[in-house]
């Protein structure tokens, strides 16, 4: 029989090319992100008391620690910019504290795909980017319902006044922040992930430096306190511009530099196209490996 | 016109054998740039045989075939052969070094026992879970799930964490989703071999059925050549990572057999291959000889008389035989330890003779697997030599025992008895005072 008289569906070679990233596979597989989405959400709060609400307890009590700590003992300024606004200080920290949380967890639960599926993944196949995926979205109900509680307590210091806060339509931008974050996060993760299935080190070093790297951002003091000299080597920092942006979203004042922004979308879209191609080199093998 | 629904072509699967995987980042770089500039692997473990890095292994190495709708195929093949790794290389679980396979249609996989299975959930969840795994809709699966739950007789447990199912339990159901569920091409790696002897039959009758009925194309792997006679209708033999034969089952089981045994009666064992503990060996074992008979088929009751030649590098005192005899499913059946000792002397070919028990040996075929031990001074086997399957003999079944039926190891054992006598009153022979 002549190659190529019939039309086979799948092709396994050995041969793969750069840019073969399975996408329109993976969108085909949508039914079971959703499935995975619902069960790491369950199996996340199996066999605990409180359930989800320990998704606002965390943040919640982190908030307070960080009032009392940094605001109240350590008084570091929650101001990004000069001028004569008033922040409520438990909503600044609160703020940075949800956006961070969401995005620490989903990286350190992405940078973990091979070795926590490597049980059904050495079964089965499915595209192997459902994983982390699934991962990003079923924290994304954690951060939605942290987002809610967030926005209840902002409503309640609007009602009463007596802050600077104002609603603009910049609170449209949240949605586009989420998408930002997801990208740098799952694109950190899966890089991660793919050097770990022959590297552990990698693994170690993910705690260790999401701990470190929390103090290069501004959560716990305000932009303010970045000397004006040292503001690029800052904004290198992808993650700064997301929380500035998001808290000028919310408070409809702050900082915003388009510039510095455009430079964080680019480093996220940047890390998550070369996770996507490592990815999916190492996926086809990972097993031999683990 | 042909429909093929699975075609291979001059796949292979290459690994490194040795440490990989388990080195540190900055043992890669110093390997990396050691290489670069000529110099000796700063990793490697001074005195470290060279296949303990960087050697490599072919898994498969060349292996082309095609299959058509609706055939069921056979896989056989010793341990190590490629059959799990051709297997694995069809259902994507890790990608071929070279060649191509074209798929047409949806591949369900049974390798090793479970199909990815979550623990957490339950079976109820775990079949949603399998079936999106496999591209259905939550609909489709709808319309399935209650012929899920009946073939795997787990309805009683099937809202309960798979975690807590036994492993029955588990292969029933992963067995029930993976024929339930609508998939092209159905992968089986020796899974009936757990689960009880009513469900393996169920299991048989089910794969013929949706084989037969929807067309579906069955890859099965087994050391079980009795499933594999009849389940497939075609027969692959792979060894050492090539495919020697494809074509009628009997043949291709002939030929597997015939790789692994002699049937001969006089064999050379000086030149053949043995596992990596008896590599370096003190004594070896040369030659094996059945002594008075001209053929591997013996009735029910004799013993064979044999003769094995052995040299020693040194001397060795006190050097005992033991004979394994074993099914052809590699299963030990019994075993015949020599009453003394005797002592081996270099550079010298000594002569052992023996007398082997057969006689109580059910009928069927079975290989042998000859060892030389000594025991030290803890009382612990020290073992010089040994070769697996050496030699390859069947019992035949008197004629008219049990009515004609053909024994099989699984229903009666490996344990030979004469008919009983029945009579219709007490036997004369016992007295009831005798008895106490």
């Amino acid at each position: 029989m002549e190659k190529g008289m019939q039309e086979f569906n799948t092709h396994i070679s050995s041969e793969h090319r750069l840019f073969d990233l399975h996408i329109r596979e993976t969108f085909q597989y949508r039914d079971l992100i959703g499935l995975l989405v619902k069960k790491n959400f369950t199996a996340q709060y199996k066999q605990t008391i409180l359930g989800p609400l320990w998704a606002i307890i965390r943040p919640l009590l982190t908030t307070v620690v960080f009032t009392i700590v940094f605001g109240n003992l350590a008084k570091l300024t929650t101001a990004d910019v000069a001028g004569d606004y008033m922040i409520p200080a438990f909503l600044f920290y609160m703020s940075g504290n949800i956006c961070w949380g969401y995005f620490t967890s989903t990286l350190q639960s992405t940078s973990n795909t091979f070795l926590a599926n490597r049980a059904t993944m050495g079964k089965v196949y499915y595209p192997r980017l459902v994983a982390p995926i699934a991962t990003a979205f079923s924290g994304l109900i954690s951060f939605g319902i942290q987002l809610a509680l967030f926005l209840a307590f902002w409503a309640c210091f609007l009602i009463r006044g007596g802050t600077s806060i104002q609603i603009t339509p910049w609170l449209l931008m949240i949605p586009v922040l989420v998408l930002q974050m997801i990208c740098l996060a799952v694109g950190l993760g899966i890089i991660i992930s793919s050097i770990t299935t022959k590297y552990r080190d990698l693994a170690m070093l993910v705690g260790f430096g999401l701990e470190l790297w929390r103090y290069g951002c501004p959560i716990a003091y305000g932009l303010q306190l970045v000397p004006e000299k040292y503001m690029f080597l800052y904004m290198l920092n992808p993650v700064t511009p997301i929380l500035t942006t998001f808290r000028y979203a919310v408070f409809g004042f702050g900082y915003f530099d388009g510039r510095y922004y455009a430079l964080s979308w680019i480093i996220s879209l940047c890390v998550f196209f070369i996770g996507l191609i490592m990815f999916s080199r190492i996926e086809r093998t990972f097993m031999d490996t683990i | 016109m042909r429909h093929l629904m699975l075609k291979i072509e001059n796949v292979s699967k290459q690994y490194r054998l040795g440490q990989i995987g388990g080195t540190t980042l900055r043992e890669e770089l110093q390997r990396r740039s050691a290489r670069l500039r000529h110099r000796e692997d700063p990793t490697r473990k001074i005195g470290a045989a060279v296949y303990e890095y960087g050697e490599t292994f072919m898994a498969l190495d060349g292996v082309s075939f095609e299959v058509e709708k609706g055939e069921r195929v056979g896989i056989i093949g010793r341990n190590g052969a490629g059959k799990s790794t051709l297997l694995k290389l069809i259902s994507r679980i890790t990608a071929p070094t070279g060649g191509d396979i074209w798929l047409d249609g949806r591949v369900t996989s049974m390798l090793e026992v479970g199909t990815g299975f979550n623990g957490e959930l339950t079976g109820r969840e775990n079949i949603y879970m399998n079936g999106a795994i496999l591209g259905m809709k939550k609909k489709e699966i709808d319309a399935k799930i209650e012929d899920i739950i009946d073939f795997s007789e787990c309805r009683q447990f099937i809202d309960t964490p798979v975690k807590r199912y036994s492993s029955g339990m588990y292969v029933k159901l992963a067995f029930s989703v993976a024929a339930n569920l609508d998939s092209e091409i159905m992968i089986m790696d020796e899974v009936l071999a757990v689960g009880d002897m009513a469900f393996q039959k169920k299991c048989l009758d089910k794969m013929n059925d949706v084989s037969r009925a929807d067309g579906r194309t069955i890859l099965y792997v087994s050391h079980n050549m009795n499933t594999i006679r009849q389940l497939c209708d075609r027969c692959i033999v792979l060894e050492k990572g090539k495919m020697i034969f494809d074509g009628d089952v009997e043949t291709a089981i002939s030929q597997y057999l015939g790789i692994r045994a002699s049937t001969d009666n006089f064999i050379d064992l000086r030149e053949m291959e043995r596992t990596r503990e008896f590599r370096q060996r003190p004594a070896s074992m040369t030659e094996l000889e059945c002594l008075g008979v001209d053929t591997n088929v013996f009735p029910a009751g004799v013993k064979l008389d044999m003769r094995l030649g052995c040299t020693a590098e040194k001397l060795l005192e006190n050097v005992q035989l033991r004979v394994i005899i074993k099914d052809l499913e590699g299963k030990a059946v019994t075993m015949q330890t020599s009453d003394r000792g005797v002592c081996l002397k270099p550079d010298e070919e000594t002569d052992l003779f023996f007398t082997l028990d057969i006689s109580r040996l059910a009928p069927g075929r079975y290989t042998m697997l000859p060892i030389l031990y000594q025991v030290d001074a803890f009382g612990v086997d020290v073992r010089l030599d040994g070769i697996n399957e050496v030699y390859c003999f069947e019992i035949t079944q008197p004629g008219g025992f049990n009515h004609n039926m053909e024994w099989t190891h699984r229903r009666w054992g490996y344990y030979f008895n004469d008919p009983m006598e029945l009579r219709m009153e007490k036997y004369a022979g016992h007295k009831e005072d005798d008895l106490r």
